[in-house]
């Protein structure tokens, strides 16, 4: 996919969260928005994995360990071809398995997540596994700004590197904001990158909303023997001008009115996206 | 306060071990990390997954044969829960081997999530289960692992007797598709089991019969129960005794027979009496309505006494003296 492609396919995809997070009357939809075109470019640029090769030992692996923002993730597997789309119309209902967070039930889905800073452990076993077989797979896991108070992570960040994991990616989702505010202002994790670097990672940091630095970021050779650790810089509520950088839409769900008003945002974005290349 | 005691036998039950033929064995933490050895010599998607716990989990030798198959991660229980989930999920058999204490609480999230949850071929390792760090203190017990991990659906409880169970136990953990947790003590035991012996996950071992008092007993504290029996046998008493190496799943059948074929059922773990081996078969047998004589011997519910393991199972009658007159009072009833 073009860039161009890509974002024509994230607004739509937006669109289709929003409606998916109406419907089931449930969903984080702020971090949704922030991490769907990471998840965008990750899925159609960057992970060698489909449907077809989903059972493959030698496929890459995403586990997303900001498991709350799972309706971004059902989106961008369905736009893959993983699963119909009519699927996602059962998210959150009695007895579907589009449960609130991945699950494994899901073709596509890696490993079951929800209780935050068990993604980069989770991953770094996959890393290892990768390297005893010689497999060349990459593993990427999916953070969270809050997320990152776990010290499960910290645990992980200081094994990945003594291990020399370069097969792995952390990315942080790095839109400061959590459920009760700035990040700064509940549990500061900054200078994250800092953090890392001294724990052996190798830092690198983007906007997480630009297509070709996500691409090059997650696709450029990492730095031997060290794990990466990608800090994207995010827009919490991204793409809808009234959930941009607001707390509250966390797990906030449009009502009606709302639905009505973020979709037109994003549909006239839509058809401006038509008429240019 | 009195010297340690050192043995976790008096002399009449080192005596009654003699009588009956019981052979000693090794500990069963040797006897796990030689399987497993064995097992993964065979097999190189068999890991050992430790947390600075090679040397207690007496797997050195295994680092040193098989160095890539033996991995790090540190003191972090829940790095190395997390992490062995994910070898799970990629093709590997990890053995996560680490203290029971901290293994089945502090990472108790990661087993219940990334492990039970995603329903990945992973084995978690208890070592050192129980009292067995004894006058080191609460901070290294476990007393509720049984308890927590019941209550967590898609695992497998495996607390092995002796040397047999524990050989048989890792030979189908390692077949096993599903999670599993291995418990063990530190200390040799006897060898309580013949030659025609045959194990199977879930199915009790009966190493006596009888139908006056059943002792249902697990783990490490099985040669107690059998050693009672002897003594019991002696006094014209003929006890039952089954192995209950699996918790979970519970051998029903064989818990119903013992509640209606005996008088009295005891049951025996190196656990609280709350949520392990001895609630579990009073909830088989009171909702199959078989009212008995029972008793669920194990550390009661306060500041356990300190002291040795030796001195901890005898002030609670985790041995044969204190399991025969458990055994006497029932019957009395």
């Amino acid at each position: 996919m073009t860039d161009h492609e890509l974002a024509l396919n994230a607004v739509r995809l937006r669109q289709r969260l929003l409606r998916l997070i109406a419907n089931a009357g449930a969903g984080h939809t702020g971090g949704d928005l922030s991490c769907l075109d990471i998840l965008n470019v990750l899925y159609h640029r960057v992970l060698r994995v489909s449907p077809a090769t989903r059972d493959d030992p030698d496929r890459d692996r995403y586990v997303q360990s900001k498991g709350h923002c799972v309706e971004a993730l059902y989106v961008v597997l369905s736009s893959c071809g993983f699963f119909p789309d009519a699927d996602l119309d059962t998210v959150c209902r009695f007895r579907s398995p589009y449960v609130g967070h991945p699950t494994r039930k899901i073709p596509g889905i890696e490993m079951n997540t929800g209780a935050l800073g068990h993604g980069l452990p989770v991953c770094l076993g996959m890393a290892l596994a990768a390297k005893m077989d010689g497999r060349s797979a990459r593993v990427f896991t999916l953070l969270g700004d809050g997320e990152l108070a776990e010290g499960s992570n910290w645990e992980a960040a200081m094994a990945a590197a003594h291990h020399g994991l370069d097969n792995l990616t952390a990315i942080l989702d790095h839109n400061t904001l959590q459920i009760t505010g700035p990040t700064r202002e509940v549990m500061s994790n900054e200078p994250v990158g800092d953090k890392f670097r001294a724990f052996g990672w190798e830092v690198r940091e983007i906007d997480g909303h630009n297509y070709a630095a996500l691409t090059r970021a997650l696709t450029d050779p990492p730095g031997r023997g060290k794990p990466t650790f990608l800090i994207a810089n995010t827009i919490k509520g991204k793409g809808v001008s009234f959930m941009e950088n607001v707390a509250k839409w966390h797990h906030g769900v449009p009502s009606e009115a709302e639905l009505a008003l973020a979709l037109g945002e994003l549909e006239a974005a839509e058809a401006a996206m038509r008429f240019t290349s | 306060m009195s010297a340690p005691a050192s043995s976790l036998f008096t002399p009449e039950a080192l005596a009654m071990a003699e009588k009956l033929g019981l052979g000693k064995g090794r500990a069963n933490l040797d006897e796990f990390a030689a399987t497993l050895g064995d097992l993964a010599r065979a097999d190189r998607n068999i890991l050992a997954v430790t947390s600075d716990s090679r040397g207690s989990g007496k797997l050195a030798p295994f680092g040193h044969a098989l160095p890539g198959q033996l991995v790090e991660v540190g003191i972090a229980e829940q790095n190395l829960v997390g992490i062995v989930a994910g070898l799970a999920a990629s093709g590997k058999k990890p053995f996560g081997v680490s203290p029971a204490c901290f293994l089945t609480a502090r990472s108790l999230e990661q087993i219940k999530n990334d492990v039970c949850y995603s329903d990945v071929p992973a084995v978690l390792v208890g070592i050192s289960a129980g009292v067995s760090y004894g006058a080191l203190g609460s901070t290294h017990h476990s007393l509720h692992d049984f308890a927590v991990l019941r209550a967590i659906h898609n695992l497998a409880i495996l607390a092995p007797a002796d040397n047999f169970e524990t050989r048989e136990g890792v030979r189908a953990t390692a077949r096993s598709s599903g999670p599993v947790y291995l418990r063990f003590g530190k200390v040799p035991l006897f060898d309580l089991h013949g030659p025609d012996a045959t194990f199977e996950t879930g199915s009790a071992i009966t190493l006596c019969g009888g139908n006056d008092v059943a002792f249902i007993a697990t783990g490490e504290t099985v040669v107690h129960a059998r050693l009672a029996a002897g003594q019991l046998s002696e006094a014209g008493v003929k006890a039952r005794v089954l192995s209950m190496h699996t918790i979970k799943p519970l051998d029903v059948d064989a818990v119903l027979r013992a509640g209606r074929e005996c008088r009295a059922v005891i049951t025996v773990e190196e656990h609280s009496v709350h949520g392990g081996l001895g609630e579990a078969c009073a909830a088989v047998l009171l909702q199959s309505g078989v009212a008995v004589g029972f008793r669920i011997v194990g550390i009661p519910d306060e500041d356990t006494v300190t002291g040795s393991q030796a001195d901890i199972f005898r002030h609670y009658g985790i041995s044969m003296e204190g399991l025969a007159m458990v055994a006497w009072n029932l019957l009395a009833l």
